[in-house]
């Protein structure tokens, strides 16, 4: 059958050459035929988004740089009023962007937030590498962080005191993050380890920890952390609200990745314990050597969209009151001349979080890539 | 395998080991552990405890519940049932209750319904659509909400007077007294046409059951539509006309220096709203679109290959299954909407949240209230993840 059609497909055409695929198949006009103009819906839809697209981008131009006001002398910021919603009002930045940063630090000491900044920026670097993933990890992370409450406190090396009353900003937001995420991942792995324990007063205990805390907003807990929390303890003690709301945080997120490293936990197949029990190791061996290995390294995207979520969560602390990036931004604009300026400051300091949310965003999708490439077939 | 074919060796019970009063086993230590673990957390407890106790005592604060009957004194903007500032704190809570609910429960349809369609979009093989709402999903999810919501408020704020009003369609105006929008006067009418729709749609759904079982007996499909218009559309239609089909609109206008008339939908609402589903739909769509890319293609294609139309394939074959996949997550999403929706208080809008706590800083009764927020939340959590599960096991793959 076939050969019959080979050869009248060949009798009939004895010149037959590779041809090129048609001009309307390849290429840029190829491309677009495919994508945007594949059916007269398709066309339409195309044209309809690219007009909204085309509009608000010009839209947004208009607003954000041509009829923009870069800065003002002396806070006088009539110029800005009498553009009535036309233009942006960046003088607001221009302004204020160092309290929006550092909060209320001392001026001339804002360089030492400004180093700590970059050492957290540096630290999750560096964790970030499968490179550096080894037990001196650990030393660095204790390191950086000793040091960074060295820069901060100060009281050493000559450095002014400055008290946690006046720290603010940027760093604030990296401090609440990083150190509760340091206190949390290994919390949330003694939970999800205790939540599959055979153990049934421990199970008991890890599981309505995990379930109160996932029940209740955040908001909740950190209420308690401020209006709770001083009841708790004995007369004449008392600790810092930014620990407090720290310690919320851990709590919080400890909640959240026991849950993820649980599903790691899960995941493994089950003759990965029974070997591991047959080969005679203790419980701690087995967890240490065989299971946790293998369990977290399933689980690391997953672990990283939590991280992600949990960075974003740590800006509810404005509610409580305390002084981070988002909360330094909602205080820059109380003043009477700088109010109505909202949306200008809180473009800007959601670019900053941005940023730090979509660099992890991008670093889980591409680690997922890597660490599933065993599969793509 | 049955129970007949395994080796009757594997079916004995492991021989009972008395329990040796030694570290070397492993039950002693087991239950050691669990007594040193629940001993250290007793300790703990009992520690905070004695001291709130005491500081209870110091400070004079009474404890219990019994300041829910006093005088709230409280006033609050929105509420769904009569309130007034000289009802109790109990009917205040309940006003803020409701008021949680009502985002909730808003917030929970309009983002299924606009994360599912971004989800789609994404999916769309329209390349534009495809990247816009890409670009829509990763840049809402990587903003803290709170931001957003801030963000919202601040841009409700800087509109216009109603006087400057926008005014994009008639009768709708959005001003920095929020959203104004035409409402039907409701009357008797209304509710006994409302009463006939929801018996219509039981109606439908009963027809639809039997036409189904009829059709797996003979094979013979019946049609369900002209059933499902004369339930839901025709039932409602003939009540309403019996009771002489009244029909007035409520237009918002214009009066001094507000307006009068109309529903209004209030800036701290309509942020709150807004924030919420922008954000919450941008998870979801990532959900639906897992979801669906988790069918595998041989469905479609074997779908078609048995001549299902598109629509069938999509109704018959790809959702249902898509729908195993995204129910789970949908559920924590749900969650998450109704527990983010207490993020009401940094905007102004009173949640229970925000009235639990003006309510514990008149009265000082930093536990109870406290308490009433996370026993309602739990509560709120708790049965939407029951209804969510029943839900689940009711769709799941039914294995052997």
């Amino acid at each position: 059958m076939s050969d019959i059609t080979l050869g009248t497909a060949v009798a009939a055409a004895p010149e037959a050459v590779p041809r090129t695929a048609p001009l309307s198949q390849i290429g840029l006009v190829g491309w677009l035929r495919a994508n945007l103009f594949s059916s007269w819906i398709n066309s339409a839809v195309t044209l309809l988004v690219l007009y909204f697209v085309v509009r608000w981008a010009i839209g947004f131009v208009e607003w954000g740089v041509i009829n923009a006001v870069w800065s003002v002398p002396n806070n006088q910021t009539q110029v800005c009023r009498d553009l009535k919603g036309t233009g942006a009002c960046w003088a607001v930045i221009t302004e204020k962007h160092r309290f929006i940063l550092f909060g209320t630090y001392p001026y001339e000491e804002h360089w030492r937030p400004a180093l700590c900044v970059l050492l957290f920026v540096g630290l999750y670097i560096v964790s970030a590498m499968r490179r550096f993933w080894r037990k001196e990890l650990a030393l660095v992370w204790i390191g950086v962080l000793t040091l960074i409450g060295a820069l901060m406190w100060g009281g050493v090396f000559g450095l002014s005191y400055v008290p946690q009353e006046r720290w603010g900003g940027l760093v604030i937001t990296l401090i609440l993050a990083t150190f509760g995420l340091a206190f949390a991942f290994p919390l949330a792995i003694m939970v999800a380890l205790g939540r599959r324990s055979s153990l049934p007063a421990i199970k008991a205990l890890c599981v309505v920890y995990v379930e109160l805390i996932r029940g209740v907003p955040l908001i909740s807990l950190l209420f308690m952390a401020s209006v709770m929390f001083p009841l708790f303890l004995p007369e004449g003690m008392n600790i810092d609200k930014l620990l407090r709301a720290q310690i919320a945080i851990i709590l919080f997120a400890g909640a959240y990745l026991a849950e993820v490293v649980r599903g790691g936990l899960q995941a493994l197949p089950k003759g990965q314990y029974e070997a591991a029990d047959a080969l005679g190791l203790s419980y701690w061996q087995k967890t240490g050597f065989i299971i946790l290995p293998q369990a977290l390294r399933l689980v690391i995207p997953p672990l990283v969209n939590t991280f992600i979520g949990f960075f974003k969560d740590t800006s509810l602390v404005l509610i409580i009151g305390i002084f981070d990036l988002l909360t330094a931004g909602k205080t820059a604009i109380i003043e009477p001349a700088w109010q109505g300026f909202g949306v200008e400051v809180y473009l800007t300091v959601g670019a900053i979080y941005f940023v730090f949310c979509f660099a992890m965003s991008k670093y889980s999708q591409g680690l997922e890539a890597e660490l599933n490439r065993h599969r793509v077939r | 395998m049955s129970q007949t074919t395994m080796d009757p060796r594997l079916l004995r019970a492991p021989p009972k080991r008395k329990l040796r009063l030694s570290w070397a086993d492993e039950r002693v230590r087991g239950i050691v552990w669990q007594i040193l673990v629940v001993g250290l957390f007793g300790a703990i407890f009992y520690w905070l405890w004695s001291n709130t106790v005491h500081n209870l005592e110091v400070r004079r604060i009474a404890t219990g519940f019994g300041f829910l009957d006093r005088e709230a004194g409280l006033p609050i903007g929105e509420s769904l049932i009569e309130y007034s500032p000289t009802d109790t704190y109990l009917r205040a809570l309940l006003v803020g209750l409701l008021n949680t609910l009502k985002v909730a429960v808003v917030g929970i349809v309009l983002a299924t319904v606009l994360g599912t369609l971004v989800g789609i979009a994404r999916l769309s093989r329209n390349w534009l659509l495809s990247k816009v709402a890409g670009v829509y999903i990763e840049v809402i999810r990587d903003l803290p909400l709170l931001l957003q919501l801030l963000f919202w408020y601040s841009i409700m704020q800087s509109l216009p007077g109603p006087r400057q009003s926008l005014n994009p369609v008639e009768g709708v105006f959005l001003s920095n007294r929020g959203l104004k929008l035409p409402w039907l006067e409701w009357q008797d009418a209304h509710t006994y046409a409302l009463l006939a729709f929801v018996a219509g749609a039981v109606g439908t759904w009963l027809w639809s059951r039997r036409a189904t079982a009829l059709r797996l007996q003979d094979g013979k499909p019946r049609p369900v539509w002209p059933a499902a218009l004369g339930l839901l559309v025709g039932l409602p239609l003939v009540v309403w006309f019996a009771f002489g089909a009244p029909w007035t609109v409520d237009w918002p206008a214009l009066r001094g220096f507000n307006f009068r008339g109309g529903l209004t939908v209030t800036p701290e609402y309509f942020a709150l709203l807004l924030g919420l589903v922008l954000y919450t739909a941008g998870f979801i769509a990532e959900i639906v679109r897992a979801g669906i890319q988790a069918v595998p293609h041989g469905q479609w294609e074997a779908a078609q290959a048995l001549g299902l139309r598109r629509g069938a394939v999509l109704k018959r074959i790809v959702l249902p299954q898509a729908l195993r996949v995204i129910i789970p997550p949908m559920t924590s999403q749900y969650l998450n909407i109704t527990k983010n929706s207490s993020l009401a208080v940094a905007i102004g809008y009173q949640d229970i949240v925000s009235i639990a706590n003006t309510v514990l800083n008149q009265t000082g009764q930093a536990i109870e209230g406290i308490a009433i927020i996370m026993l309602v939340y739990l509560t709120i959590s708790l049965s939407i993840s029951l209804f969510m599960n029943w839900y689940n096991a009711r769709i799941a793959l039914v294995e052997r």
